[in-house]
């Protein structure tokens, strides 16, 4: 009788190929897919507009889980269990399971609290944004908006002031006539080399970005959140166009104040509201900061689109000087639900001032919706911009 | 390995004279990391999806907080396939290999076993493997994206099957027409008939238009794969695929208790009486089988789970001392889980196992609610209804394609739970491709229904 029981060699390929780790990657995969579907929940919260050296973010979340029909849980789960206990024996009061696992008690299915940390790149949101919006996609300038002449040195010549002698040059030249000299003089004036100058148009590869924001009363908590949504974007198309890109914010109710980033979207003002006075801090920071001739300049403004009466002049006047430094002037009308006004101050504003063949647009946002719209009308413009500087 | 292999030569040997009777074992020693997979998957090779890399994680950080080991998986068949982990020391893998032999004796007795196997055949893992293939080279034909979408639904509903009826099934039966009797007795239409010139009318179909399902239809993976008004071929392919595995996991799943239990007792008895040499390995090797063969973790003195291990054991010793192995082996064959802990658990092994019932409430208390007999063997008993799924079934295919279906709350006890059961719906539209809907109660027990279309 032959033994009916067979031993086999392991095969090798087992060490080779994992599906229990190909399968794994494929969730992954779909978390990424799912983070992507809800990348804007994300974003609201976390500062991270200007930390372009750690520009990564961080978030938990859950497994996916494969949905089975299920019955719905009881108030009262039975179980079986075995061991050394009487009917009527209390292993747990209701007030000590606030430390218990989330899974427990919910029968064998959960994940058990297992999470998973994530690391987004902000590249890769605006990346899948832009996939998602269609935006167009944003080169890095080759005609830049704003040249200015720049000497640099170029070719060596007998002219010059010592200050740009050329020593080597010079060097090799006394050495080539001393040798076919009889008893050479070290150096003489004829040796003598300068570096030549030549001027040349420079291209301005640099950006500031100025975010200006009316905190007054009137713009609520969720007026601010598109706004800020608005902003982070503007913000990453124009730093995938400028090689450097400065961040500014300004925050106004009647007066304005500079703020940094991480306290910008709390500041809570009280009081009325004067456009004009962050137009002038603004024009301010860029003068006395901001070369005109070496830095790109934008302002994204954003504002419920009230604005004091007794400041309709003032606010026209800063904003007609200021928009002939800027590249681009972007208002940001925020309106949470509600409409308010058909024609605000600072659209008709804007208007007037577009009307003038300055670039500047306004944009009406109630929602997340319209953020959307309002970005891809940006990016739509900055592509049109560089094509046209481009030719 | 050949050491091994010595060992399992020997206690085949004695199994057979003690009469265990089994088709062929191929045995195999594997890395643990394929162990794990294996576990996971259900089959040594099985179709890709994403549902299992979350399992496969799990058990990878369970196994590495030490609170997970494998020692065997096994699969029935003419042969039987079994793997070992071959980073098991000698010990565990003799007792593995005795305890392997009881699996295979189990599965050649037991009627749902034999019954799977006369419909399957005994080469389950080749047609996995060979199924698995098909569903790969849907995935290039195809791409990820729509090959998921099915294996969503599919593996979804992988519990709704009805085990009752044949694994090869054809569609429902026309209705055959009933012979339309009234007519002839109609004194008018007679005489009509009989005057000149009028030709006997076209026999009218009076036959009811036929409904789709005639009758409530439990098998949803073969109701999908056979009435899914737009699904293309290799979508019934791979539902059906998914309900073949089921087919065969069913008999492991309705048999746990006592397949558990029976390998137990054969892996104990067969180690005692091999006479292993030298003792070293056989002290090591029923340590092993104490450790798998206990009712809580050591150190505790209670525990909220029912280890099937130790209970199939329990009952096993019992009926073979009380009965003898004869009738042990009739009750092998006989039996599932239902039957085996309804008839065979008493109340004096259950007082002597400690069994109790326990009641967690959603405030986080958990007390001693029972223990007597009756509810101790429903509340073991209870996760394993149905497959361990609600009974959902499908009830009606409209004109226009949409299909309804119905959760038997009354026989669940309660209503499905919502959130999960639209999303299970989400699957399903996605490859029924017109409207769904489902049918079932809410908390309070309110009827409720869901709905869903393909956006």
């Amino acid at each position: 009788m032959t033994s009916r029981i067979r031993f086999a060699a392991e095969s090798p390929w087992y060490e080779l190929f994992s599906r229990g780790a190909r399968d794994w990657l494929r969730h992954n995969q779909k978390v990424r897919q799912a983070v992507r579907e809800q990348v804007i929940d994300l974003l609201s919260d976390g500062d991270f507009i200007t930390q372009p050296d750690n520009r990564t973010v961080r978030v938990t979340i859950r497994m996916l889980e494969h949905a089975r029909f299920r019955l719905s849980e009881p108030r009262k789960h039975n179980g079986a269990g075995q061991g050394n206990a009487q009917a009527g024996d209390v292993l747990r009061n209701a007030d000590a399971s606030t430390d218990r696992g989330e899974g427990e008690g919910q029968g064998g299915n959960q994940d058990g609290g297992f999470k998973l940390l994530l690391d987004l790149k902000v590249d890769d949101i605006v990346d899948w944004l832009t996939d998602e919006l269609k935006l167009p996609d944003l080169r890095p300038k080759g005609g830049a908006t704003i040249e200015d002449n720049e000497i640099i040195r170029e070719g060596s010549g007998r002219r010059g002031i010592r200050a740009r002698l050329d020593r080597r040059r010079t060097l090799k030249q006394a050495i080539k006539r001393r040798a076919i000299q009889a008893d050479p003089a070290p150096f003489v004036d004829d040796d003598l080399r300068f570096h030549q100058l030549r001027q040349r148009p420079r291209v301005a590869n640099n950006a500031v970005v100025v975010f200006a924001l009316d905190v007054s009363v009137s713009m609520t908590a969720a007026e601010r959140k598109l706004a800020k949504t608005f902003f982070f974007f503007a913000l990453s198309g124009l730093r995938r166009q400028y090689h450097h890109v400065d961040v500014r914010f300004v925050a106004h109710t009647t007066e304005a104040w500079e703020f940094p980033e991480q306290d910008f979207f709390e500041v809570a003002g009280t009081g009325g509201t004067a456009a004009s006075s962050a137009f002038r801090l603004t024009q301010e920071i860029l003068n006395t900061q901001y070369e005109g001739s070496r830095y790109n300049a934008y302002l994204f403004y954003a504002s419920d689109g009230e604005n004091g009466i007794d400041d309709r002049q003032n606010a026209t006047a800063a904003l007609s000087k200021l928009a002939e430094r800027l590249n681009y002037l972007g208002y940001l009308e925020t309106r949470s639900g509600t409409v308010r006004f058909a024609q605000t101050d600072m659209r008709s504003l804007i208007g007037e001032l577009s009307g003038k063949g300055l670039n500047a647009e306004t944009q009406v946002v109630a929602n997340i919706d319209d953020v959307w719209q309002a970005i891809r009308r940006f990016f739509v413009h900055q592509a049109n911009q560089s094509a046209r500087t481009t030719q | 390995m050949t050491q091994l292999a010595d060992y399992a030569a020997h206690i085949d040997n004695l199994a057979r004279k003690l009469g265990l009777s089994y088709y062929g074992v191929d045995f195999e020693l594997v890395p643990e990391r394929f162990m794990m997979e294996t576990a996971v998957y259900g089959l040594p090779v099985r179709m890709p999806h994403w549902s299992f890399g979350v399992r496969y994680i799990r058990q990878l950080v369970q196994r590495n907080m030490g609170h997970s080991r494998i020692f065997e998986v096994m699969f029935p068949g003419d042969p039987c396939k079994a793997y070992l982990v071959d980073v098991n020391s000698l010990a565990e893998n003799v007792l593995v290999v005795a305890h392997v032999l009881g699996h295979a004796d189990f599965a050649r007795r037991n009627g749902l076993f034999r019954r799977s196997m006369s419909m399957a055949g005994g080469r389950i893992l080749e047609q996995a493997a060979a199924r698995a293939h098909r569903i790969e080279r849907a995935l290039a034909e195809h791409g990820h994206e729509r090959v998921e979408a099915v294996l969503d639904a599919a593996l979804a509903l992988e519990a709704h099957i009805d085990v009752n009826r044949p694994l090869y099934r054809g569609p429902y039966e026309e209705k055959a027409a009933r012979p339309s009797s009234i007519e002839d007795d109609d004194p008018f239409r007679r005489r009509w008939r009989h005057l000149p010139g009028e030709a006997a009318p076209e026999p009218v179909d009076r036959t009811e238009p036929r409904k789709t399902p005639p009758q409530p239809e439990y098998d949803l993976l073969w109701f999908i794969a056979q009435y899914g008004p737009d699904l293309e071929g290799w979508e019934r392919d791979v539902f059906l695929a998914v309900r073949e595995e089921s087919f065969y996991f069913y008999p492991v799943f309705a048999c746990q208790i006592m397949n558990e239990g029976w390998a137990s007792y054969w892996h104990a008895r067969l180690l005692r009486e091999a006479e292993i040499e030298p003792p070293d390995l056989y002290v090591s090797a029923i340590k092993a089988h104490s450790d798998v063969v206990r009712p809580h973790a050591s150190g505790d003195t209670l525990a909220l789970s029912v280890n099937p291990y130790h209970l199939g054991f329990s009952i096993w010793e019992k009926i073979v001392d009380t009965q003898g192995l004869e009738a042990a082996r009739q009750i092998c064959a006989e039996e599932d889980d239902f039957g085996f802990v309804r008839n065979y658990l008493d109340p004096a092994l259950a007082e002597q196992l400690d069994l109790f019932v326990y009641e967690a409430s959603s405030d986080g208390s958990l007390k001693i609610a029972s223990r007597e007999i009756n509810a101790v063997r429903e509340a073991i008993l209870e996760p394993r209804f149905n497959f361990g799924a609600p009974r959902v079934a499908a009830t009606d295919v409209d004109v226009d394609g949409s299909l309804t279906m119905v959760h038997d709350y009354q026989s669940d006890g309660r209503g499905l739970d919502l959130r999960r059961a639209e999303r299970v719906l989400e699957y399903v539209v996605r490859v029924w491709r017109r409207p769904v809907t489902l049918r079932t109660v809410d908390e309070d027990g309110a009827r409720h229904e869901l709905n869903t279309r393909l956006h």
